[in-house]
Parts: C-alpha cells; sequence; structure tokens
C-alpha cells in the first residue's frame, strides 16, 4: 500500500510537469498541442545523447530545457503563429502534424531502438527493505517540484511573467496596452517545450525512450489539464499526484490491465460530476 | 486525333506492363523474390536485421560456382523491397504490388508477426508461396494457410523450457510463476506457452498481469511480486518490456530465483544495463555457439564472423533466421526443379534441411518443428556482459546459475 502511494507520487509529480506547459500554452494560447508527447522525448534523446558522451544524463535538466526552449521557439515561428487565435481543430491538425514530423525525425537522427540511460542513483530502501524507492524517481520529483515552483514565481514575478498572464486574460487589450504578444506568444510555447525537455531528460533516467512513444504523456497530461482546469497551476500539481496515485492502486488492486482503464473511467466520473454541479448553479442562477 | 493516340499509346503500355510482368518471376538467369520490409518506422531497426540477413544469403548463394540449378541451368536471387513503413495496412498493399504489377512469384516475409499477418492473406489468395522468417505468432498456423512456410519457432515456444527448468531445479516439484505480458499477438502466444507449461507441470500462477502497450511502468506488478515472491517471474513485451523490467527490477531490488524473458537481444540488454541484467534468462530463436552446419556458411561462429565484417555489427537472431529463409528457398527450387509456383510450393512443403541456424521441417500449418528454441543467460565478468547459452543442454556453453543471488549480496 505504502509502495503503491509514493510509486504513484512519484510518477505524478513527474506527470503534473508535462501538464503545467501544456496548461499554460493552452491557457494562453487556446492552443491543444499534440506534440506535447514527442516534445518531452525529444528533450529525453538530448540527456540520452549527453550519456552517449559520456556525460551524466541528470545534467540534462539544465541542457535539455535550453535546447528545447530554442525549438519551441523555431516551432512558433515556423508553424505555431498561424493557429493562434483560430479554430481550436486547426491547433490539433497543426500540431498533430508536428508530431509525426518529430517522430519521423528522431527515428532518423536516433534509431528505432529503445533506450535507457543510467543513472546510477542507487535505491532508498523504508520500512526494513519492504518499501524500495528508486533515487532516480526521488530525484525527478524533487527536480519537477523544482521547475513548477519556479515558474509560478516566474509567472508571478517577471514582466515577461506578467505579459503572459495579461495575455491570457484578454489578448487585445494586453495589445493595446503595449505588449507585444507575439514575443509572448513565442516564449510561451518556448517556456512550454523547455518544460517538456525537463520532464524528458527525467523520463530517460527513470523510463525508457522510442520516438513513438509520446502519445501516452500527451494525453496523460491533457487528462490533468482537464480535471484540473485552465490557469490552475496548483490544480495540475494535485491532479497529477491525485491520478498518478490512482493509477497505481487500480494497477495493485485490479491488475495492469484495468489500470489506463480505471483512469479513465475517473475522468469521465469527473466530468459527468461537474457537468452535474454545474447546472446545478445554472438553475440556482435563474 | 490527339485523344485517340493517347489512348492507344495508354492501351500499349498497358499490353507492354502485364507482358513484362507476367514473365518477371525469372529473368533470364535471375529468380526474382519480392520483399516488403521495415525500412522506415518504429520496426526499422529490425527491420534492417531482416533485410541485411536477406541480402547476405543472396550474395553468399549467388557468389558460389553452382548457384540455384533448376532444369540443368543455373540461377542467381534478386531480391524486388519495398519499405512498408511499420505499417500492417502499407505492407499489405505492398504485397498486391509486388504481386500484381512486378509480376513477383515467390515472396519473402516481412519483420514482425503483425505485418506477416497483414500480407499472408494477399499471398494466400494469389496463390503465392511466401517463406517467412519474422512471424512468430500462433494465430499465423491455425487459419489452414498453404502457402506460408515459417523458418522460426512459434511464440508459445518461445519461454516453456524456462518453466521446465524452473521444475527440474526445484526438484521436479511444480513452482509458482508470475507473469507480465504485453497485450499484443506476439506476447500473449508466449503466454499461452507459458499455461501450457504450467498446466504441464502442475505449476501455480499466481500473478497474471498484462501490461498495456503504451505502458512504461512495472512498479505495481513488481510490487506484487515482492510481496508474493514468485519461483520464477516471466516478463515479455518486446524491447520496451525488457528495458523496463530490468530497469525497475534493479531499481526495486525484487529478489526472484527465476527471470525469464523474452527480446534481451533485440533490445540490446546486457550492454544497456549492464550488471544490472546479469542472471537474466532469454528466449532465443538462434544463437551463434549452436552446432548446427550448412554448406553456405559454414557454422554459426562463421556466419556470427562474416556478417560482422560485412555490416559492423554482430547478428541478431532476426538476421539469421532471415538468411536461412533464403537456404530455405534455394533448396526448394532444386528440388522441386521447376518455376511453377505449385510444385515449388510442394517442394517447400517437403523440405527437410539443416542450416546453419538450425533444422528445417514444416508442419501441415506450414510451421518449423524441428527446431527447438534455445535459453540464454547473460553472465558478466567484471564489466563485460555476455549471452550464454544454458539449455537445451546439448549445446549449453556455460552452467545455468540458479537462484539467482538477492540484490543485497551483488
Amino acid at each position: 500500500m505504502v509502495q503503491a502511494s509514493l510509486d504513484g507520487i512519484l510518477l505524478g509529480v513527474l506527470f503534473a510537469l508535462i501538464a503545467y506547459g501544456m496548461a499554460l500554452q493552452w491557457g494562453v494560447m487556446n492552443i491543444i498541442n499534440i506534440a506535447q508527447g514527442e516534445l518531452v522525448i525529444m528533450g529525453g534523446y538530448i540527456a540520452y545523447f549527453m550519456y552517449t558522451a559520456g556525460i551524466h544524463p541528470a545534467l540534462g535538466i539544465i541542457v535539455s530545457p535550453i535546447i528545447m526552449y530554442f525549438v519551441g521557439w523555431f516551432l512558433y515561428k515556423t508553424v505555431i503563429y498561424k493557429v493562434v487565435d483560430r479554430d481550436l481543430f486547426i491547433s490539433i491538425l497543426a500540431t498533430f502534424g508536428i508530431s509525426i514530423l518529430t517522430q519521423q525525425l528522431m527515428n532518423f537522427i536516433f534509431g528505432a531502438d529503445v533506450v535507457v540511460a543510467q543513472s546510477n542513483f542507487g535505491t532508498t530502501m523504508l520500512f526494513d527493505n519492504s518499501v524500495t524507492l528508486p533515487n532516480a524517481k526521488i530525484f525527478s520529483a524533487l527536480v519537477s517540484i523544482i521547475f513548477a515552483i519556479a515558474l509560478v514565481m516566474y509567472m508571478k514575478k517577471s514582466r515577461l511573467g506578467r505579459a503572459i498572464r495579461a495575455t491570457a486574460q484578454n489578448s487585445r487589450a494586453a495589445k493595446i496596452l503595449g505588449v507585444d504578444t507575439e514575443k509572448v506568444y513565442a516564449a510561451t510555447f518556448g517556456i512550454n517545450a523547455a518544460l517538456c525537455g525537463v520532464a524528458g531528460s527525467l523520463i530517460a533516467i527513470t523510463f525508457t525512450l522510442h520516438p513513438y512513444v509520446g502519445l501516452p504523456y500527451t494525453v496523460r497530461s491533457f487528462m490533468i489539464v482537464i480535471v484540473a482546469g485552465l490557469g490552475n497551476l496548483p490544480g495540475v500539481a494535485l491532479s497529477g499526484m491525485g491520478l498518478g496515485v490512482f493509477e497505481e492502486f487500480a494497477d495493485y488492486i485490479l491488475g495492469t490491465e484495468f489500470r489506463i482503464g480505471s483512469v479513465f473511467m475517473l475522468l469521465v466520473f469527473i466530468l459527468v460530476y461537474r457537468r452535474f454541479k454545474l447546472s446545478r448553479k445554472r438553475e440556482y442562477l435563474k | 486525333m490527339y485523344k485517340f493516340s493517347l489512348v492507344f499509346l495508354s492501351a500499349l503500355a498497358l499490353l507492354l506492363g502485364s507482358i513484362s510482368t507476367s514473365f518477371s518471376k525469372v529473368e533470364g538467369d535471375t529468380i526474382i523474390l519480392g520483399a516488403a520490409v521495415s525500412l522506415t518506422g518504429k520496426y526499422s531497426t529490425n527491420g534492417k536485421h531482416t533485410k541485411n540477413g536477406y541480402e547476405l544469403a543472396v550474395k553468399r548463394i549467388n557468389g558460389r560456382a553452382a548457384k540455384v540449378q533448376v532444369g540443368g541451368k543455373d540461377y542467381k536471387f534478386k531480391i524486388i523491397y519495398y519499405d512498408d513503413e511499420s505499417n500492417a495496412g502499407r505492407a499489405a498493399q505492398l504485397a498486391e504490388k509486388l504481386i500484381k504489377q512486378d509480376g513477383v512469384k515467390y515472396m519473402l516475409g516481412p519483420y514482425s508477426s503483425g505485418l506477416t499477418k497483414a500480407i499472408a492473406p494477399v499471398t494466400e489468395e494469389n496463390k503465392i508461396p511466401m517463406v517467412e522468417a519474422n512471424g512468430a505468432s500462433r494465430s499465423l498456423f491455425t487459419k489452414g494457410y498453404k502457402y506460408l512456410f515459417a523458418v522460426l519457432s512459434a511464440a508459445n515456444q518461445y519461454l516453456e523450457v524456462a518453466i521446465d527448468l524452473a521444475v527440474e531445479k526445484n526438484g521436479g516439484k511444480p513452482v509458482n510463476i508470475a507473469m507480465a505480458f504485453e497485450q499484443d499477438a506476439f506476447s500473449q502466444d508466449v503466454r499461452l506457452g507459458i499455461v501450457d507449461a504450467a498446466k504441464r507441470t502442475g505449476s501455480k500462477i499466481i500473478i497474471d498481469d498484462k501490461l498495456p502497450k503504451e505502458l512504461n511502468d512495472m512498479a505495481a506488478t513488481l510490487a506484487k511480486v515482492k510481496a508474493t515472491k514468485p519461483d520464477v517471474l516471466v516478463v515479455s513485451g518486446h524491447s520496451k518490456g525488457a528495458l523496463t523490467a530490468i530497469r525497475q527490477i534493479s531499481e526495486m531490488k525484487v529478489d526472484v530465483p527465476m527471470l525469464a524473458m523474452t527480446h534481451c537481444d533485440a533490445s540490446k540488454l546486457a550492454k544497456q544495463h549492464g550488471e544490472k541484467s546479469e542472471y537474466a534468462l532469454c528466449a532465443a530463436q538462434w544463437h551463434k555457439t549452436l552446432s548446427y552446419r550448412d554448406k553456405y556458411f559454414g557454422s554459426g561462429k562463421k556466419f556470427d564472423k562474416d556478417f560482422t565484417a560485412e555490416y559492423g555489427y554482430a547478428p541478431p537472431y532476426q538476421a539469421a533466421e532471415s538468411a536461412a529463409a533464403l537456404l530455405v528457398w534455394k533448396d526448394a527450387f532444386e528440388r522441386a526443379n521447376s518455376f511453377d509456383t505449385e510444385k515449388v510450393r510442394d517442394a517447400l512443403a517437403a523440405t527437410d534441411m539443416q542450416t546453419f541456424y538450425g533444422n528445417i521441417k514444416f508442419s501441415d500449418a506450414g510451421q518449423n518443428i524441428a527446431k527447438p528454441m534455445v535459453l540464454f543467460q547473460v553472465i558478466c565478468d567484471g564489466d563485460k556482459c555476455e549471452n550464454k547459452v544454458v539449455a537445451p543442454t546439448e549445446w549449453a556453453s556455460a552452467e545455468l546459475i540458479h537462484p539467482a543471488p538477492a540484490w543485497s549480496e551483488r
């Protein structure tokens, strides 16, 4: 039980970090990024590349976001700027295209082998060795939390952060008041890609990498954002952890085959419950 | 007039096309074989191994003084390749194209059970014999296909040996089995083999997890393994499953006397995880140290050497079995002494030969029943980890280490 809860929390925190980026750019630019998972995997490959060059892959959490920021910025300048403020469906199509392109590109550059980067961080044993926690996972959770807090602070305190928040609230008004929304959009997409880069390099040392495994990360972060709601960053962290724990328990009690199914059941339940609550509120307003 | 000449020209082109294709199965002194292989997409690595295996065998057969002798004449092999993009729909389309447009009369298989399953109905419908080397799923041999011949052992045979071995090491008494298999055709076939072996030996299955395809995390399954302490843990989920299992077993310090897996070769387990993968048992179709022989490649070791010299990496079993498929074709053409597809098919069905890769003899369903699977164990000497054959005992190059030492003692 303790093992399952801790595993769930550690997993959830990592997913929450990916969902953070998605919530941010969804909220600011109204874009659903299907290529989110591919950006994560790309970040992971940067850490893996460092690992093969003899550098410790954990340092990927510094190098990968820097490179990925520019990848995100580049993607904005070439594709995304055309679909901001357009129909949501168009943004889904455009990012779907990006996702296929990046998959094939990674396959071309890194090959179709499944790879892992070794952190050799060891294991923490608790309660007379009955609970074992890989240090790599603990490290991942800590790094995710640090980056998440840093992002919230940055959003609150910095000039760009304020501009981003202003643009998210009302892009037209922000533009009138002198905010360069183009720049804000590019930076937002870049920050999202950078967060994916961090998450990717953590995944390289905790799980496995393959050019075609991005989709589950997209779906998971999408779900977390839906549960938490847009612009609710603490909610994203909580729902990430909650889903992680729920998933591990479903696996432990019902069996692995019910793991993903039960998470989706929970999602349906939450959405129905939300609608129910909303409709009651509406009646009251009448 | 312009329109008329255009119609006339296209009709002529069609006519010429059909004439040229009806003869293209054998052009001059060359026998044309067709293959859709994954050169891009998620199977591109194994697709490359498959193609390299085919190519090396073609080169070897064509390089001999007596190539393929049919009707007293010498013929060469040539293969037309298309890239199926690791996509089943595309593979079936390309099989149609090879047969209908290129006029290919003899086919080689693609990589993976899924793609072979997509192509087999097309070759069956057109009565084109196919020798495949990379589709192991049991369902390929239960549909009554008459033109499909597989040189490899079926998926359900992969890990049966491991259960027998565990029972033997347990003094002939039944064992407790924990298993985790991905939900795909191949892995589920491996699972059926284990279920049969458990029934046969009276062993008990205490954990039976089905891993979703997109799963990257086995922590919950391993937590169950820690709590129930089985005698054997069996995992199959392609390369990702093998790498995830070793990573998490070593991180969570899960002690289990025997760990049996598939895809250790393909995932380069010993290289990527090093000492962490030590003592893992892996199923393989072939290993270079096996003592089979033939006159084209000599022995497994010789094949390993030649392949490494040609392509710059050691051949995984996917390459070896692909090369063996060409040897089967050559043998069948010579025995049929004809290019008639029916005669060649009958000759294929009567195949009974030894190759460097193993003995080959097909059942009525087209499955190779003459070759057992081998089990190797990852054994490390310092930092250097190697796969050593431990079962069946007649080919064993090392003694099985059982039970695997606890993590606290490593």
